[in-house]
């Protein structure tokens, strides 16, 4: 056992934190940068472009297709280092769109497609979710039919980010009606200027938006469909083998929890800093110790799938454990700023700039989004630990 | 980074189970809980001739000098098998203790011995302050010519009951870290043993010292120096039932999986409701975060760097997390699992000692605070 990291990767670590001092603006550190915010979105892409540039935003693709193959570890450094510093250098096309195509694309597709997303020229919302198909998302009802060298898609997409510039949309549709629900669905492109798209945001309880995307006969020619009619479940759900520790949760929590320390020390309550109250003092290092704690697991699976072997339970728990946590660091912030916790970022009197108040909304969405903690729980007692689905 | 085992380490935890599993089902657990040694003489000679007893003592000393970390592994399977032995004392505790600041004499004395199963010794640091603080230590060593004179009251001592040599902390100067640490027969005129009657039935003990006459050789490591000794004895040890609680978890979680795919009730295997899935989830999860977050400290501790941080973070986490599975493989089991007849209850019994030992969360946690830059002191205590 050796929880050391190499040479070069902590070099390569130090290299990244070079970087973003170098090419982020001096106050990123007041922002909580969200890519599918309209107030932080230029700075994620202009960034997400300078990545690209450098090379690491396709760093963990195959070199053939103009990536570096880089190891999962490294991949993990990198995605660690980003999100500490609140970055959201994933995009759903390079950790999507780009592999699944390198899989099942047709050499056209492939033509078309990787250089853009590799050069960040493509956003891509993802279309998977509808009104009625949440949890069970299987039983989607938008359809795409056959006619002549097009599909013809009704239908809607829901929670996606297509109110942000998206240019096109990955999505699974139904291509057979009749066939048992995971067997009739197809994995299709679509071009979000299409005639009969409509797209309206969806003010959320944070400041943010998701949006609802309306297909009304909309014409999507049948080259842009993706792997085998009818196969689109399976392409859909394909394990990439990308780096998915899910590392970027406890490398975002301590950045927060670094925030709250600070704030418990120069903060006063009664004449004492908060720091010193012993609830106030086990709470914080109790985080610390989650935080240290859900590290240490994605780095397992990061280094579980270095060795060939696929994580599947310990996603799960990741996943569930990760997003649990900062929303109780985000709860308890709150907490400690007693009155002040509830203001707006607008307000000169608010503590980092109104940043945890939204965070604090925020969390709980995560709570939800790709697969509800409910969802994993049922993952891992059925096909981690083997019990019998209910 | 490499997170797996080494082929060694693979091979003890394959050889440990094999014999564990023979030689320790849980009819053995339980005829131990109410056997006056509380071990299996038979058994100990066994792990002896297995190289457990003396593996990570050196080669010199008749051991099979692996690390720490192997130790670790081994301690694993022992909790999943609750393996009721003086091990934890003699060959987690002691060895190291004597390994660390023993003189050569010393350690072809004392380590040659419980290499080779002879000699039982147990580690003497708490007191009926109950602390892990060097100020919970007030059993005094009074030099008198070239006699120290020993007197107090040692509390909490495990296998206490058949140690051949106890290992006493005791303070030999007027600085709170004026600590230093004595090795002496348990026979010795003026020791009095009691045993104490425990949650996990594991053969704790008092002591209590009257005038016991030791001379210097029997000082293990130089006089006033041995706190940071203790404190590496107290990081080990709390690892080491880091490692039991996460080899118990394991098995909690195993025996509670299996009995829900096999209890029906409205027809149906309890398994398949959502509700002990989640139970099984949640347990899943905190036996793998109990896991990686103790390798990391025993590795850390194997590698002779600062563990501080490490150490006070694994138990903090551990010493709950154990009690939170054992309360759901509880809830999941049903009144059954509460009966002297079901073996969980073994398991929760242990779970509570092993949280206690070491220091509890509330004490790792307090000393978790200093590193991640809150102020030294508990301001608890300033006040």
């Amino acid at each position: 056992m050796d929880f050391q990291f190499d040479h070069s990767d902590r070099e390569f670590r130090s290299e990244i934190a070079d970087f973003v001092d170098n090419e982020l603006p001096w106050n990123w550190k007041e922002y909580d940068l969200d890519p599918d915010d309209e107030d932080t979105y230029d700075l994620v892409y202009t960034f997400r472009k300078k990545l690209s540039k450098k090379g690491w935003l396709t760093m963990a693709w195959p070199e053939e297709y103009g990536g570096q193959s880089a190891s999962h570890i490294r991949q993990l450094v990198f995605n660690e280092e980003m999100a500490y510093r609140g970055i959201p250098a994933g995009d759903p096309g390079v950790r999507m769109v780009g592999p699944i195509l390198m899989l099942y694309g047709t050499e056209e597709q492939k033509q078309e497609f990787l250089p853009k997303i590799a050069n960040a020229e493509i956003n891509w919302s993802q279309g998977y979710s509808e009104p009625d198909s949440g949890s069970d998302l299987a039983s989607l009802q938008t359809k795409a039919i056959e006619d002549g060298d097009d599909f013809v898609i009704n239908g809607s997409k829901i929670w996606n980010s297509a109110h942000v510039s998206s240019d096109w949309m990955f999505m699974l549709a139904r291509t057979d009606q009749e066939a048992p629900k995971h067997r009739g669905i197809s994995f299709l492109l679509a071009p979000m200027n299409s005639k009969g798209v409509t797209v309206d945001k969806i003010p959320m309880m944070w400041d943010a938006y998701r949006s609802l995307v309306t297909f009304d006969n909309v014409r999507v020619p049948k080259r842009n469909l993706v792997g085998e009619q009818n196969r689109g479940w399976y392409v859909g759900a394909t394990l990439l083998d990308f780096e998915r520790s899910g590392v970027d949760r406890p490398a975002r929590a301590k950045r927060v929890l670094e925030d709250l320390i600070e704030y418990c020390k120069t903060h006063y309550r009664n004449g004492y800093p908060l720091a010193d109250d012993l609830n106030i003092r086990h709470r914080l290092s109790k985080f610390a110790v989650q935080i240290e704690t859900a590290r240490l697991m994605c780095y397992n699976v990061a280094w579980m799938q270095s060795q060939g072997l696929v994580p599947n339970m310990e996603a799960s728990i990741n996943k569930t454990f990760g997003t649990e946590m900062i929303n109780q660091i985000y709860t308890f912030g709150m907490k400690v700023m007693g009155l002040y916790g509830q203001l707006d970022p607008e307000s000169k009197w608010a503590p980092f700039k109104g940043r945890l108040e939204n965070s604090y909304l925020r969390s709980f969405g995560s709570l939800v989004a790709a697969g509800t903690s409910e969802i994993q729980r049922n993952v891992i007692a059925t096909r981690g630990l083997g019990l019998p689905r209910g | 980074m490499d997170l797996g085992l080494t082929e060694t380490q693979q091979m003890l935890r394959t050889s440990a189970r094999t014999f564990l599993e023979a030689e320790c089902p849980t009819t053995h657990v339980r005829e131990m809980e109410l056997d006056d040694r509380g071990f299996s003489p038979d058994i100990w000679q066994k792990m002896a001739a297995q190289g457990w007893l003396g593996l990570t003592i050196p080669e010199a000393y008749g051991g099979a000098e692996l690390e720490f970390i192997d130790l670790v592994i081994l301690l694993e399977e022992m909790g999943r098998y609750m393996l009721p032995s003086p091990f934890f004392s003699t060959t987690v505790l002691s060895s190291l203790a004597i390994m660390e600041s023993g003189d050569h004499q010393q350690k072809e004395e004392y380590l040659t011995r419980i290499a080779a199963g002879q000699i039982i010794v147990a580690m003497a640091i708490t007191e009926p302050s109950a602390t892990w603080d060097c100020s919970g230590i007030q059993l005094t060593a009074e030099l008198d010519g070239s006699k120290y004179n020993l007197s107090g009251t040692k509390l909490f001592v495990s296998d206490g009951n058949v140690a051949d040599y106890i290992l006493v902390a005791a303070r030999t100067g007027s600085e709170t870290t004026d600590i230093s640490l004595f090795i002496l027969p348990t026979q010795s005129e003026g020791i009095n043993q009691t045993q104490l009657k425990t949650i996990a039935s594991d053969n704790q003990s008092a002591f209590t010292f009257e005038n016991v006459k030791v001379s210097k050789v029997n000082l293990l490591g130089k006089e006033n120096n041995s706190w940071p000794i203790i404190q590496k004895i107290i990081q080990w040890g709390a690892i080491g039932k880091c490692a039991e609680m996460t080899g118990g978890g394991q098995k909690v979680l195993d025996m509670t999986v299996e009995y829900a795919k096999q209890r029906t009730q409205f027809g149906r295997p309890i398994g398949s409701f959502q509700a002990i899935q989640h139970h099984c989830a949640n347990m899943a999860t905190d036996v793998e975060t109990a896991k990686f977050i103790t390798y990391k400290a025993a590795w850390t501790l194997t590698q002779d760097l600062n563990a501080d941080k490490e150490v006070a973070m694994a138990k903090a986490w551990v010493s709950d997390s154990y009690g939170r599975v054992c309360a759901l493989a509880h809830q999941s089991h049903g009144a059954i699992g509460f009966t002297k007849e079901h073996d969980l209850q073994l398991y929760s019994r242990r779970a509570k000692a092993a949280e206690l030992a070491f220091g509890d969360s509330d004490f790792h946690l307090e000393n978790v605070a200093p590193l991640i830059g809150l102020s030294p002191n508990n301001p608890r205590d300033s006040r």
